[in-house]
């Protein structure tokens, strides 16, 4: 076991969990926080995505030694109320189905559009496809993430 | 459709809660509901479903339907909304706990609209009528002086008004009114409008619970170690390095496997690998793949158990002015739904609790009935949202090893499947082989059809209907095609080999509809006949297949230039009571095909929620599309050679398709949606090759075949 101390949606967390145990397991079964999901455990996926320090990242291939000190966002933490340019293109698109790899998918889209705020089709291609949704809503996502593109740009109200 | 003068149909209850709850009965089936409608009697007394109306004016739907992407929620609401004249945006659906004392409580088949479209409105009309009653006593004016509209209740003869909320009380005391009259559709409001999904907000902030977000206090945590060849048991284990992993409690045997129990699921995981199994393979430690598709297409040249005679197929071959002949294959297919499977457990001297997310609620009730041995009303089964179904979660595996896992240890226990576990040791959609001869007359045109179809039993044997040695989950696709070919003849043999199978969305459509609509193009081009052209002409008396068909061609633009490269291929089906067709636009280059487009038009009757079914068909694409190109399932020792996502993969965002959704009018009664798009993309898009390359795709998937 380890003391583990890290920020979780800018609040300070501290943990005692094995080192070795996946960040994602940390925040589903040491933390409750369930909106990060299980998906594949090999970084297949991307359902388990969270951003550390900015950087999209999958969890259930991040040991918890190696989060001490980062910053970590979780769906929960992207915004208070849903008001992130992209959730609220994703509720203006409908886009999800089931809605299991949505979590991963709109951390993935948020990342994405921190660094490149107007992305082509091929630029989403290029980091989406390793996002797998079992429900096809792929073409969905596509609209919602240039409305997000949008929406951002516009601070959040175009 | 339900009789409105159907008497005693709602019971009200003030059960429980504030306000008016008005209980009511939902069937299972569309069959069911039409059973029900047709005799118009005064059963069922059984209530399976409850509208509650607060005083605090939140309007609540508690239906056994559950929630697996498709939408039920939402539309189901509609229907509600639309005759109980509430406030839409204050439905909030709920799954309550099952009563198995209701009979078969599931989601399959795309039964969830087409058996509640009579029943939800006539209930929500009859608690808007209950509530319209108990303003008019209010007010002490008579009834028809009150309107209800958007959760508000006018008296036409002032300005005077109540809330639902404000006469919820007051109408609980009220006897539910028989024969109240529905709106006719000139009248919807709601129904046919593309209402924003009421699961939305939650599935985008990570609030949604699903199954495997459950947790109870106490609660430990468990992986299952299984063996490696289907049907193997357990001889002896030692748990000594399993117990050695911190986190890890203990193990136990149970009949899936030995469960290794931890205070975290990645020790359980971690556990349930160290662990040391001596297995007994048991038969199936010799079966291949390979080998299983030399026995079944050995069967397709043996008369097998006619599903279908018509004409005389044999005199009709001998006769014909041209045959072909063709040999068509399909392999295992796992479902992979993106929340692997799981289930959460508590079994006490007194009582049961289960948490799954499921498409079988009363399965996994009976189940725990026999496990524990308690009685019916100490066990509640609670149904949660689902990642995904696609028909695995209409098996009860995972839950049954819950329930005997907590029976054992005693605390309440969740047992999470790695998704491993789920494309190793799951139920498949069967591998199976299709024999095609058929002939064409002088003209060219098809005169005879036959098929010899070997595929084991889709439910493992228990299939819904068949008869006659036929299984008709396995011939549907082929044995039911609607073309006026004047000789068709179906022949199936039931082989079995030893592997679970078991419903995969769409299910015999999945393989059927691309063997069948394939060889009808065989058929097209044998005769040198545009494949469009050949539907049309013999599909002349199904107006509705016609009407789909020729709404796909025209919004395709088939027959009309195509970007150079560019190919069309067309198929087209009737099942879930729906009828679609498809277009695809294809171009093949070094080796790959590249899927543009696809123009789907579909005639799915009245239609509840039409961004819900453009939805449908568009996920239903991809999830077919993904089996054509790339998904199989192969086994060398009995094992399963596939372990995770990279060895099982789907069609991501770069190979997905634009998909245009056409929805063809009609004032039929609604067919199902959640399965109606996935038979025709496999045999559309392998058509469309035949066009672009002369080559013919007879096996799935199509992977590496155009190298």
């Amino acid at each position: 076991m380890a003391n583990i101390k890290f920020t979780l949606n800018g609040k300070p967390q501290s943990v005692d969990v094995n080192p070795d145990m996946p960040l994602l397991w940390v925040l589903r079964d040491t933390l409750g926080m369930t909106g990060t999901k299980f998906g594949c455990g090999m970084a297949l996926c991307g359902a388990c995505t969270v951003h550390i320090n900015g950087t999209a990242t999958r969890s259930c291939s991040m040991q918890a030694s190696a989060i001490a000190g980062k910053n970590v966002v979780t769906i929960e933490g992207l915004s208070a109320d849903g008001s992130h340019p992209v959730q609220k293109a994703w509720m203006e698109k409908d886009v999800p189905q089931c809605g299991y790899c949505q979590s991963g998918q709109i951390m993935g889209v948020a990342a994405l559009l921190a660094k490149n705020s107007k992305p082509s089709d091929a630029d989403i291609d290029e980091v989406m496809k390793f996002y797998i949704c079992r429900c096809g809503t792929y073409q969905d996502i596509r609209a919602a993430i240039h409305r997000a593109a949008e929406l951002q740009t516009n601070g959040g109200v175009g | 459709m339900t009789s409105p003068s159907r008497r005693g149909f709602l019971k009200s209850t003030a059960v429980g809660a504030a306000g008016l709850v008005v209980g009511f009965y939902l069937p299972e089936s569309s069959k069911m509901a039409a059973q029900t409608a047709a005799s118009g009697s005064s059963t069922p007394a059984k209530v399976n479903a409850w509208i509650r109306i607060g005083t605090d004016d939140s309007v609540t739907l508690m239906i056994h339907k559950s929630e697996m992407g498709q939408g039920t929620v939402t539309s189901l609401s509609q229907l509600l909304a639309e005759e109980l004249e509430c406030d839409w945006k204050k439905v909030r659906p709920e799954f309550p706990g099952i009563d198995p004392a209701f009979g078969l409580q599931g989601v399959f088949g795309s039964n969830s609209i087409r058996s509640s479209w009579g029943p939800l409105r006539n209930a929500g009309a009859q608690a808007r009528e209950m509530l319209l009653q108990a303003a008019a006593q209010r007010w002490a004016i008579d009834k028809s002086l009150c309107r209800a509209s958007d959760g508000v209740i006018s008296n036409s003869a002032n300005t005077n008004t109540l809330t639902f909320g404000q006469v919820a009380e007051a109408a609980s005391k009220l006897t539910p009114p028989t024969g109240v009259a529905l709106k006719p559709p000139s009248q919807f409001k709601l129904i046919g409008k593309s209402l924003k999904r009421l699961d939305t907000p939650d599935k985008v902030t990570g609030r949604t619970k699903y199954g495997i977000d459950v947790h109870v206090p106490g609660m430990v945590y468990a992986s299952v170690a299984r063996c490696p060849v289907f049907g193997g048991k357990v001889v002896s284990f030692d748990a000594t390095k399993a117990k050695a992993i911190p986190g890890v409690k203990d193990a136990v045997q149970i009949s899936s496997g030995v469960a290794v129990i931890a205070d975290n699921t990645w020790a359980a995981f971690a556990g349930a690998k160290a662990l040391e199994v001596k297995w007994d393979e048991g038969p199936n430690a010799a079966f291949t793949t390979e080998g299983n598709r030399k026995f079944f297409t050995e069967q397709t040249l043996l008369p097998g158990a006619s599903a279908r005679h018509q004409g005389d197929g044999a005199a009709a071959l001998s006769t014909a002015a041209k045959k072909i002949d063709a040999l068509y294959e399909a392999p295992f297919l796992a479902h992979a739904p993106m929340e692997p499977l799981n289930c959460v457990a508590h079994v006490r001297p007194d009582g049961c609790d289960v948490w799954a997310s499921t498409q079988m609620q009363t399965g996994i009730s009976g189940i725990a009935l026999r496990l524990t041995g308690l009685r019916q009303d100490q066990i509640t089964i609670h149904s949660e949202y689902m990642g995904g179904g696609f028909g695995r979660r209409s098996g009860t595996d995972f839950a049954q090893e819950a329930i005997e896992l907590a029976k054992a240890i005693k605390v309440p226990v969740k047992i999470t499947w790695s998704r491993e576990n789920d494309i190793q040791n799951g139920f498949y959609r069967p591998a199976s082989v299709t024999r095609f001869a058929g002939g064409l007359d002088a003209d060219g045109w098809p005169l005879v059809f036959t098929a010899n179809i070997a595929c084991p039993p889709m439910g493992g044997g228990g299939s819904f209907g068949g008869g006659r040695g036929v299984d008709s989950t396995s011939v549907e696709g082929i044995a039911d095609l609607h073309y006026a070919i004047p000789h068709m003849q179906v022949d199936y043999h039931s082989v079995t080999g030893g592997i679970p199978t078991t419903y995969w969305r769409a299910v015999g459509y999945t393989q059927n509809t691309f063997f069948g609509e394939s060889f009808l193009d065989e058929l097209a081009a044998a005769g040198g006949k545009d494949p469009v052209e050949l539907r049309r002409r013999f599909l002349a008396a199904q107006p509705r297949l016609l009407g789909v068909l020729n709404v796909a061609a025209e919004k395709a633009g088939w027959g009309k230039p195509l970007p150079a490269g560019h190919h069309h291929g067309v198929a087209v089906v009737n099942n879930v009571g729906s009828y679609t067709a498809q277009v695809a636009e294809v171009s093949v280059s070094e080796g790959k095909v590249k899927v543009h487009r696809v123009t789907c038009a579909t005639d799915c009757g009245q239609v509840v929620n039409p961004a819900i079914v453009d939805q449908q068909i568009r996920s239903a694409i991809v999830f077919g599309l993904s089996a054509a190109l790339k998904g199989e399932i192969t086994i060398e020792g009995g094992r399963v050679q596939q372990t995770n996502f990279h060895q099982y993969d789907v069609v991501r965002m770069d190979e997905a398709p634009v998909v245009d959704v056409h929805i063809v009018p009609s004032v039929e009664s609604p067919g199902g949606m959640g399965e109606a798009g996935v038979p025709c993309i496999a045999p559309a898009v392998c058509n469309a090759i035949f066009a672009a390359t002369g080559k013919r795709i007879r096996r799935l998937p199509i992977q590496e075949q155009l190298a």
